[in-house]
């Protein structure tokens, strides 16, 4: 028993890879959050006066607004007028290729291995890479263009496609969802955006490469994705950060839109630094990510794998207005040390014959507390809706938590909803049958680890599954028993 | 091979062998009888490095080398091999994947190069005809939902692939029909070599016309309290153990 205590401790209290800072000369706003403050980005980023005025309106909506009280945490005190609100790598002239680039950010990324040269890129991989406040490079634009796909930055796409922006921007998370949600309307940073034409399917994976490196900022990321009508697009989303000793806030919203018959699928490996050992430091991850299925026999698809931040709080949901819809929801989400994870999705059932599928599976680690908090909703006209939910837990020691809150409401008599739940533990005998076949600890862990977390990594487009799985053991490195 | 000399373990500060001794050679298969709570499969998880089985006397000499100064996985490494009495279920990890990570694991301790893909299929291929294993529960998950005797089997199968020098059986024989005892059986024949050696653990003498022993060591109490060729374990499974479980007393007497 000792003996598996100790190389619990060990492993659930590892290092954090990603956690060097970059020394590049940033221009950043001064703290404090108001009226200037958002004016001043909205400047900066050379936005519509329409973009402005949706700003100041999310604004004026979170200075109204409290903090939520429902979650299974206690809610750190955060002093939003103690943050940046902007932070970007000075600008000397326009960048036009690679060569413009801070050399200090390039070589950034080539260490986190993040393929921003498209010569080195991964082949099939098209990337947006996102360095505090700004977009710095998408890769393989002009490639996707030739079919019509627009990936490029949120600022970018404000700029040269307002039409698409100003007509999906909001819709489905709007200002007034969430307090998050509110400040992100008025202090967005950049993020990603992407349109998929008609009847196109997008021939390589769309993908946008998060990294906080400012201290006492926040990141504040909008991506929207739109597939038109019989379309498909598979978009993945990676996140690092320096470790610090003090909190930093990720407050980004993505929106999805799924027309008639088209596909989105959206991936997440989050690594966001999740604080030491003694849980000082580390990200707040409150997210708000929500697709529509708006069309007929459309789809879209999360998959998350969530390894970092001190705490991850998010619901990625889909609402099946179209009939024939289909929204699904695949998580890992692994907490060690002191971190905490309040995850999970709402599935909203409106049109008919509507799915949907949930596969959670929570992995808590030392005093790691990992919560799943879901909504199936069924409305009055959504005939003959059918849901699947599976619920897993997984125990690592005696010191961590699993929670699960799952929320049925069915007002339409047709529906078929199904929850399934487990909880289990690493048995010592699990991990000594390993180690009687020559596997030692770790490896024995993170078999059994990536085991469990199978059905949700198999969802994952195969570059990032062997990432992912990596990410898992490492992250359990020096944790288990 | 394997040389245990008054060996004392207790679990949870019960003591349960009490200066057991034991010589195996290369070649030779020794049959570990006894009765209920005697310390059979306590001796296999003090061998093994199992948690909570805590050695307080005696030594181990396996190959030369002091086992009990080694950690579970390189006591696996060195060659030694337990066929679990319940193996355990993995969810998600399939059995060749697994097999394919052990393999290499105590190919890398031995400074050999992990198998390629190619060679490691035609090994296995191999050794699942030799054992008689069905080719669908490779590529499952290990053991999951597999049958008492499916996972019995199983334990014989990675015995084929990781060829170990000393393998303990322990009651893999308990919970198999007729059929699948006769399998097993002919599988560990099919694996003995002179150059390994075999520790079974069985309550019955049922294994043993399949599996024929050239030791029979009877565990009381914590010590080897006979041994003798196959016929004792006729005479066993004849007389029971309370004949010498008599004696073992009169001993401690006097």
């Amino acid at each position: 028993m000792s003996n598996t205590n100790e190389i619990l401790e060990r492993l659930t209290t590892e290092s954090y890879e990603y956690g060097f800072v970059t020394d590049i000369e940033m221009d950043i706003a001064p703290k404090g959050l108001n009226e200037e403050i958002v004016r001043f980005i909205s400047h900066e980023k050379n936005e519509p006066d329409w973009l402005l005025q949706w700003r100041l309106k999310g604004l004026h909506h979170f200075q109204k607004s409290e903090m939520p009280h429902w979650q299974n945490f206690r809610m750190p005190e955060i002093d939003f007028q103690s943050i940046s609100y902007y932070a970007a790598p000075a600008k000397k002239t326009k960048l036009n290729s690679l060569d413009d680039v801070d050399p200090e950010l390039l070589a950034t990324f080539e260490k986190l291995g993040i393929p921003i040269n498209e010569q080195k890129a991964l082949t099939g991989v098209a990337v947006d890479v996102v360095f505090d406040s700004v977009s710095v490079k998408t890769t393989f634009r002009e490639k996707l263009q030739e079919l019509g796909i627009i990936f490029c930055s949120f600022s970018e796409a404000v700029r040269e496609y307002p039409g698409l922006v100003k007509k999906y921007l909001g819709s489905v998370v709007p200002y007034t969802d969430n307090v998050f949600a509110a400040l992100n309307a008025a202090v967005a940073s950049d993020g990603s955006f992407a349109y998929i034409p008609k009847g196109v399917r997008c021939p390589m994976e769309l993908s946008t490469y998060f990294r906080i490196n400012a201290q006492n900022t926040g990141q504040f990321e909008r991506t929207l994705i739109i597939a038109d009508e019989g379309s498909y697009v598979s978009y993945l989303e990676g996140c690092t950060a320096p470790m610090r000793d003090e909190n930093q806030l990720h407050a980004a919203v993505v929106e999805l839109i799924a027309l008639g018959n088209a596909e989105i699928k959206y991936s997440t490996v989050q690594n966001w630094y999740p604080g030491d050992k003694e849980g000082k430091g580390g990200i707040y991850n409150f997210v708000t990510k929500r697709g529509i299925c708006k069309g007929t026999n459309s789809k879209i698809s999360w998959t998350q794998v969530e390894t970092g931040s001190a705490i991850t709080w998010k619901y990625p949901s889909v609402i099946l207005r179209g009939d024939n819809s289909t929204g699904e929801f695949y998580s890992v989400a692994l907490t060690k040390n002191r971190q905490i994870a309040d995850t999970g999705t709402k599935m909203y059932h409106i049109g008919r014959n509507t799915r949907s599928r949930i596969i959670s599976k929570g992995i808590s680690a030392g005093h790691g507390s990992n919560s799943y908090r879901g909504l199936v909703q069924v409305g009055a006209g959504a005939e003959n809706a059918r849901n699947f939910t599976q619920c897993d837990s997984l125990l690592i020691g005696d010191e961590c938590g699993a929670h699960t809150f799952p929320y049925i409401e069915a007002k339409n008599n047709s529906a078929i909803v199904e929850h399934e739940a487990t909880t289990s533990k690493i048995g010592e005998d699990q991990i000594f049958y390993l180690k009687q076949r020559g596997i030692d600890t770790e490896k024995a862990v993170a078999l059994i680890v990536n085991g469990y977390a199978k059905e949700v990594l198999n969802q994952l487009p195969m570059e990032f599954a062997v990432e992912a799985q990596k990410l898992l053991a490492i992250s359990l490195e020096g944790s288990v028993g | 091979m394997l040389s245990i000399k008054n060996l004392q373990t207790s679990v949870d500060d019960k003591e349960i062998l009490r200066g057991l001794n034991l010589e195996i050679r290369a070649g030779e298969v020794h049959a570990l009888m006894g009765p209920n709570g005697s310390g059979k499969s306590t001796l296999a998880a003090a061998l093994t490095g199992r948690d909570n089985y805590n050695v307080t006397g005696g030594q181990v000499i396996f190959e030369g080398r002091n086992l009990l100064d080694l950690s579970p996985e390189n006591r696996a490494r060195e060659g030694v091999f337990l066929a679990f009495q319940y193996p355990v279920e993995i969810p998600g990890v399939s059995n060749i994947n697994f097999l394919r990570t052990a393999l290499n694991e105590i190919r890398k301790y031995r400074n050999l190069s992990p198998l390629e893909s190619k060679e490691f299929l035609k090994l296995v291929k191999e050794k699942q005809k030799l054992v008689e294993f069905d080719v669908a529960l490779s590529n499952r998950s290990l053991n999951e939902g597999f049958s008492g005797g499916e996972k019995k089997r199983n334990e014989i199968f990675q015995l084929a692939m990781l060829e170990p020098k000393l393998a303990i059986l322990d009651e893999t024989d308990s919970g198999l029909d007729i059929d699948a005892l006769r399998i097993v059986a002919k599988g560990v024949n099919k694996l003995r070599t002179n150059d390994n050696a075999f520790i079974i653990i069985t309550h019955y003498q049922r294994l043993l016309e399949y599996i024929v022993p050239d030791f029979v060591h009877v565990l009381y109490n914590g010590q080897i309290v006979k041994s003798g060729g196959k016929e004792l374990a006729l005479e066993l499974e004849e007389k029971g153990y309370d004949w010498l479980k008599e004696e073992s007393k009169e001993r401690e007497l006097v």
